[in-house]
């Protein structure tokens, strides 16, 4: 068997294939989350009760309706969207004039009562949710075994990304939202409605945090827990890379992924706490962050 | 936080009005045992004292920290570990947890100070994650079950604490001197200095003064504060455990300071009563607590961001003409 550093090549990639999976979490997550503070000067606390609440309902959706996996994954983001653009309606378009700790305060009440709800209904344990007929079962890579699901996910991750990236960068509705990003009252004097653009925008974000959700309900456990142990990791993230730039998110994502990956195989004991090193070392060297304009 | 503003200039009337209710409120306090159950009132008078820290830091100086349940919980497992592991003194084990509670505050303050605004909250949120990990995995705070059957000890030698009403005007002591020490804090010149950053940090760091320290100062100060309740938590309780360092913990103290009134320096104490108050009720109702937070939270950010006494001030006790004026 080849080792590397003493360690197996095997179990070396295994983890890393693993970090490279969370890593694809902690990438389409960050994104939605800068691209809503972006515009909407807000941080989503919620944004991990979201990506929660997406994999339950393609759980629900499969468990008493019988639909499966891949309608889930178009009807699930819409579903966390359309709540998104409610959430935005009723009650965030409310904080905008305010600091923004309002905003993070109210997502953090939000995300306490999504996930008391699912709490309440389902308890705390997890609900294992099949991988889908047509991705099960695995790859010989000759070097490795490939579950097919964890490869999938891994390229889907990077197509939502890469799809956002481009949305945002390339196309006509995405200049309107950097624009807005840079100077609302102006955009809006040329006669965009940014408010509209403000509900989008937040519907984006929880389509894309939903999303996520499905994704990860094969690999992960569906549970209630999900995504509050997530989020506070994603934000760990999210002061690494900077909200300045969407492309910083994404590759501060999978970095730390890979990193978390990689620690698991060296020094196990600090798998938990190496993305939380990481910022701390990245804020005494670099206090903006790796891709910061400061905000 | 510039809501906060409006009860600042206040009357003569109103600051004598506020000098006896105070006087009553802690004669209540003193009352209190003989009628209501005494630790369900300790379990209050510590929260209490924990959203007044925190308060030092959100209401004064403006800075959210989503991560004092790492000095209260922190500072409950040095104590606990103290009084339990080498008998220390009670009122050892509190100095102890307190002062490791102001060191932490040292270390988290000083990375969190370097960013601004909602990165702080983050940074506070995630370094405080990284400390329940610590907590989880490190072999003094015996991991799931906690620090159990901490003696309470004697006071200074003199004072049996196993006796409940001992206990208790103990812990009011504590509460009473922990809240003196924020109220002079707040209106000494540090604090004004701390009041100007809150309300303009540019114009304070051109006036010359080091924000970055003031802030770290200030950091400090809320974190020991926080650790001295958690301390005083442990001896009453006799026992330290996860719960106490976890993000739902930052997030109830959070709870009590808007519900109750950031900037106030009562506030904090009525909405660490209603809070502890409430979340009595709901256990034995199974209405899950969870939801009942969360809404609150919802609720006060939407329509109520004074808090109650934020807003009795505003109503009651505003100079004319500053009167309704919402202050965004």
């Amino acid at each position: 068997m080849t080792m590397i550093f003493g360690i197996p090549v095997q179990a070396l990639l295994g983890q890393m294939l693993v970090g490279l999976i969370n890593g694809s979490f902690y990438a389409m997550l960050s994104l939605g989350l800068a691209v809503i503070f972006g515009l909407l000067r807000i941080i989503n606390f919620a944004h991990g009760a979201l990506y929660m609440f997406g994999a339950f309902i393609g759980y629900l959706l499969l468990v008493h309706l019988g639909i499966g996996y891949w309608p889930a994954l178009i009807l699930v983001p819409l579903v966390v969207g359309v709540f998104g653009m409610a959430v935005e309606r009723l009650a965030l378009s409310r904080l905008y004039r305010l600091d923004p700790l309002y905003g993070l305060l109210f997502t953090f009440g939000l995300a306490l009562v999504i996930e008391g709800v699912f709490r309440f209904y389902y308890g705390v344990s997890g609900n294992p949710y099949a991988v889908p007929p047509r991705l099960a079962g695995g790859t010989n890579l000759g070097f490795m075994f490939l579950p097919n699901y964890r490869g999938w996910v891994v390229v889907a991750s990077l197509i939502v990304c890469i799809g956002t990236w481009l949305l945002i960068e390339k196309t006509r509705l995405g200049s309107y939202l950097r624009a807005a990003t840079e100077n609302p009252e102006l955009v809006q004097a040329f006669g965009v409605n940014v408010p509209l653009l403000l509900t989008l925008t937040y519907g984006l974000g929880a389509a894309l945090a939903g999303l996520a959700g499905i994704l990860a309900a094969p690999v992960y456990q569906v549970s209630p827990l999900m995504g509050s142990d997530l989020i506070i990791v994603v934000f760990a993230v999210v002061v690494v890379g900077g909200m300045g730039s969407i492309l910083g998110a994404i590759v501060t994502g999978y970095m730390l992924g890979l990193a978390e990956g990689l620690t698991k195989v060296f020094y196990p004991e600090a798998s938990n706490l190496v993305v939380f090193v990481i910022m701390a070392i990245v804020l005494l060297l670099r206090p903006a962050g790796l891709f910061g304009r400061d905000a | 936080m510039s809501e906060a503003t409006l009860h600042e200039q206040r009357t003569a009337a109103s600051v004598r009005l506020e000098r006896v209710l105070i006087a009553l409120a802690i004669l209540a306090l003193v009352a209190a045992p003989f009628f209501v159950y005494p630790i369900f009132l300790m379990k209050m008078l510590c929260f209490a004292l924990f959203a007044c820290a925190f308060n030092l830091l959100l209401g004064y100086t403006g800075l959210l920290s989503f991560g004092h349940a790492t000095f209260y919980g922190a500072a409950a497992y040095f104590c606990a570990y103290a009084v339990k592991a080498w008998g220390w003194p009670p009122e050892a084990g509190i100095l102890l947890g307190t002062a490791g509670a102001a060191v932490l505050g040292l270390v988290m303050g000083f990375l969190a100070i370097r960013r601004q605004g909602i990165y702080f909250s983050m940074i506070t949120l995630a370094l405080a994650q990284m400390f329940y990990f610590f907590c989880v995995q490190a072999p003094f705070t015996e991991g799931e079950d906690g620090i159990q059957g901490v003696p309470r000890g004697t006071l200074f030698g003199i004072v049996d604490l196993n006796v409940t009403l001992n206990m208790y005007f103990f812990v009011l002591a504590v509460f009473l001197l922990g809240v003196f020490a924020v109220w002079r804090i707040v209106n000494s010149p540090f604090g004004m200095i701390l009041r100007s950053i809150r309300e303009n940090e540019n114009r304070a760091i051109s006036l010359g003064y080091s924000v970055g320290r003031y802030k770290l100062a200030a950091f400090v100060m809320s974190a020991a504060l926080a650790g001295l309740a958690g301390a005083t938590k442990a001896i009453v309780f006799q026992f330290a455990t996860l719960t106490d360092v976890t993000w739902q913990m930052s997030g109830e103290v959070i709870l009590m300071t808007l519900l109750g009134g950031i900037g106030t320096m009562v506030g904090p104490v009525v909405g660490a009563g209603l809070v502890v108050g409430l979340e009595n009720t709901l256990a034995t109702s199974g209405f899950p607590v969870t939801i009942a937070t969360g809404l609150i939270f919802m609720i006060c950010v939407l329509v109520f961001r004074r808090g109650i006494v934020g807003e009795i001030y505003a109503r009651f006790l505003a100079p004319a003409g500053g009167e309704g004026g919402r202050a965004q």
